[in-house]
């Protein structure tokens, strides 16, 4: 039998989420996935598997989960308040939850998603190729209280271990590349954007992050009357009220507002990430510097494996010292562990 | 026709290939075909494709793969015919979809009908006659945006939105119908009603439609849509197909 996390608590906006569900775009349907793609990465490597794997996403807050057998899980994403049996436990890290014990997360303290991996990630049915939620699609759902998901085999041992501190939680400055009606906003347009200190809206979801600004909005010169056009997440669409919304991985297949730019994929994670009222700003980079920044990200993801290392604790303050992993095997400076079969 | 086709990055996600600054049945035949043809083509950098009313669009990493090289092949592609004229894809489909006009199912159709200036037993006529084209499929998943009908339908969407228009909802404006595939609230007038899913994420084919295909939507009673209701298990409505050829 396989084990199985039974969801004791849910909180308001938790979903189960991979990368995606790529392909179906021309059926109107866009792949969806984490909010946070970065933070399936850093669960990947903590718990030494694959990124494909599902995870739960939660948004704002988490909940209370049960195992009914040893598991292996990683919090990543925006740092929670986490314990295990009312010890706390450090968030950036992989951890053994042990069966029956109780782990609680509570809201989030900085950032605006964290995410819960389990070892072999979740095993649900597959829909159309994927186990992430399409919310505005009607593909899965809020995950409720009193859920059980069977998790798949866990082939990994280490818990325990941990990721250098990510910074990506207090909104800053987001580099984007010129979409397909950038030279329909004015030169002054384009200055004004770059020069505003936008502010994350608190309407924000997976479709979208509304950015909040004073002054005026953001029109195009003539009320520009587009024929609906292909969206991608990261394109920067000013909406009627004259305000830039950035498209997330939940965006419709196709729109018609103006899109005044992009945000590179590797700055994505970000802007999801931002909590609201924190204080953004665009910068627009040339398409070989975007090339050249996205080529360094990817190397990041890659080597984020070689980066996991064990936490340190005052084994004094272990509690539970003796269930612990304490010797583990040796790891390859080179190999790129997601290649590898675990 | 010089500044047409254009070809743009967008953003670092791929190339869009737009054929017209606005609708019109040979941009979206240009679209359709050249999509097509891309698929053909079976290059390694694009991972899907896609259209949009008068756009391909090619999924590829421009991180990885330059755009140059891509525009170039794209180009090379464009002058090999004119698209404007291209046959469409071949695969299609047509359907014939079982539809209510009119009564409490589809509160609009008497006011769509005066917008455009006919009675409604002309246009009841006219639509349940009119074959359209899939134009696109957007906004919710499988839902296709279909035309083009006679200029008799170039009537705008209503001012103010219906709150919600059911899932399965024929509306009309600009000369187009939708098939909703959610409810929805919207500015397109509700005129008919049937019974056809555009998507069954539970089936093995869980999109109805593709780009390209061909709807009609025959006039039926009360009685026969109450009838297909009871007995339909299928999500189609009633509807039935036959590939064009």
């Amino acid at each position: 039998m396989s084990a199985h996390l039974t969801i004791q608590q849910a909180g308001p906006a938790m979903t189960l989420q991979d990368m995606g569900r790529p392909g179906y775009r021309a059926e109107g349907l866009t792949g969806g996935g984490a909010a946070d793609r970065l933070a399936l990465y850093e669960g990947a490597a903590l718990l030494g598997q694959k990124p494909d794997l599902a995870a739960i996403e939660m948004a704002g807050s988490g909940g209370t989960f049960v195992a009914d057998a040893d598991i292996r899980i990683a919090l990543t994403g925006a740092e929670m308040a986490a314990n295990i049996d009312g010890e706390a436990v450090v968030w950036n890290a992989s951890h053994l939850l042990s069966a029956g014990a109780k782990l609680t997360i509570g809201g989030a303290r900085n950032g605006s998603y964290g995410y819960l991996h389990v070892g072999g990630g979740f095993d649900t049915p597959p829909v159309m190729g994927a186990r992430s939620a399409h919310m505005a699609c009607g593909i899965g759902g809020l995950l409720q209280s009193g859920e059980s998901l069977p998790l798949g085999a866990d082939k990994g041992r280490d818990v325990a271990m941990t990721l250098p501190k990510p910074d990506r939680f207090g909104g800053g400055r987001i580099r984007v590349v010129a979409s397909m009606q950038t030279t329909a906003f004015t030169p002054e347009t384009i200055d004004r954007f770059v020069t505003t200190t936008f502010r994350r809206d608190a309407r924000a979801n997976r479709m979208g992050v509304r950015m909040d600004f004073d002054g005026d909005g953001f029109a195009t010169e003539e009320q520009l009357s587009i024929v609906s056009e292909v969206v991608v997440p990261g394109d920067i669409q000013v909406s009627g009220d004259g305000a830039p919304y950035v498209l997330m991985y939940e965006c419709q297949t196709t729109g018609g507002y103006p899109r005044i730019a992009a945000v590179l994929p590797c700055d994505l994670p970000r802007v999801a990430q931002a909590q609201t009222g924190a204080e953004i700003t665009f910068e627009f980079v040339e398409m070989a510097e975007a090339v050249a920044l996205q080529a360094r990200f990817e190397a990041e993801l890659k080597s984020l494996p070689s980066r996991v290392t064990p936490l340190v604790r005052d084994p004094a303050d272990i509690r539970d010292l003796l269930s612990y992993q304490l010797v583990s095997g040796a790891v390859s400076a080179t190999a790129n562990p997601f290649d590898e079969e675990t | 026709m010089s500044d047409w086709p254009r070809i743009q990055t967008v953003g670092l996600s791929g190339l869009l290939i737009t054929f017209a600054a606005a609708m019109s049945e040979p941009a979206n035949r240009a679209a359709l075909s050249f999509r097509a043809a891309v698929d053909a083509q079976d290059w390694p950098e694009v991972k899907e494709t896609s259209t949009s009313l008068v756009s391909t669009f090619l999924e590829v990493d421009l991180a990885t793969t330059p755009a140059e090289s891509m525009e170039e092949r794209l180009r090379d592609l464009l002058q090999s015919q004119d698209w404007f004229s291209a046959p469409l894809p071949a695969g299609r489909t047509l359907w014939h979809v079982p539809t209510v006009y009119g009564t409490d199912l589809a509160p609009q159709l008497e006011e769509a009908a005066r917008v455009a200036g006919v009675d409604p037993d002309a246009a009841i006529k006219e639509i349940s006659t009119s074959r359209v084209r899939v134009l696109t499929i957007g906004f919710a998943p499988g839902q296709p945006y279909t035309g083009e009908l006679s200029e008799t339908w170039n009537i705008p969407r209503q001012q103010g939105l219906t709150k919600s228009v059911p899932a399965c909802a024929l509306v009309v404006a600009i000369r187009q119908l939708i098939v909703f595939t959610n409810d929805t609230p919207t500015g397109w007038r509700h005129i008919g009603q049937t019974l056809f899913k555009t998507f069954r994420p539970d089936k093995p084919k869980p999109f109805t439609l593709a780009p390209g295909d061909e709807l009609l939507f025959p006039a039926i009673s009360r009685a026969e849509y109450d009838e297909i209701k009871t007995k339909d298990t299928s999500g189609l409505g009633g509807a039935t197909h036959e590939a064009l050829t």
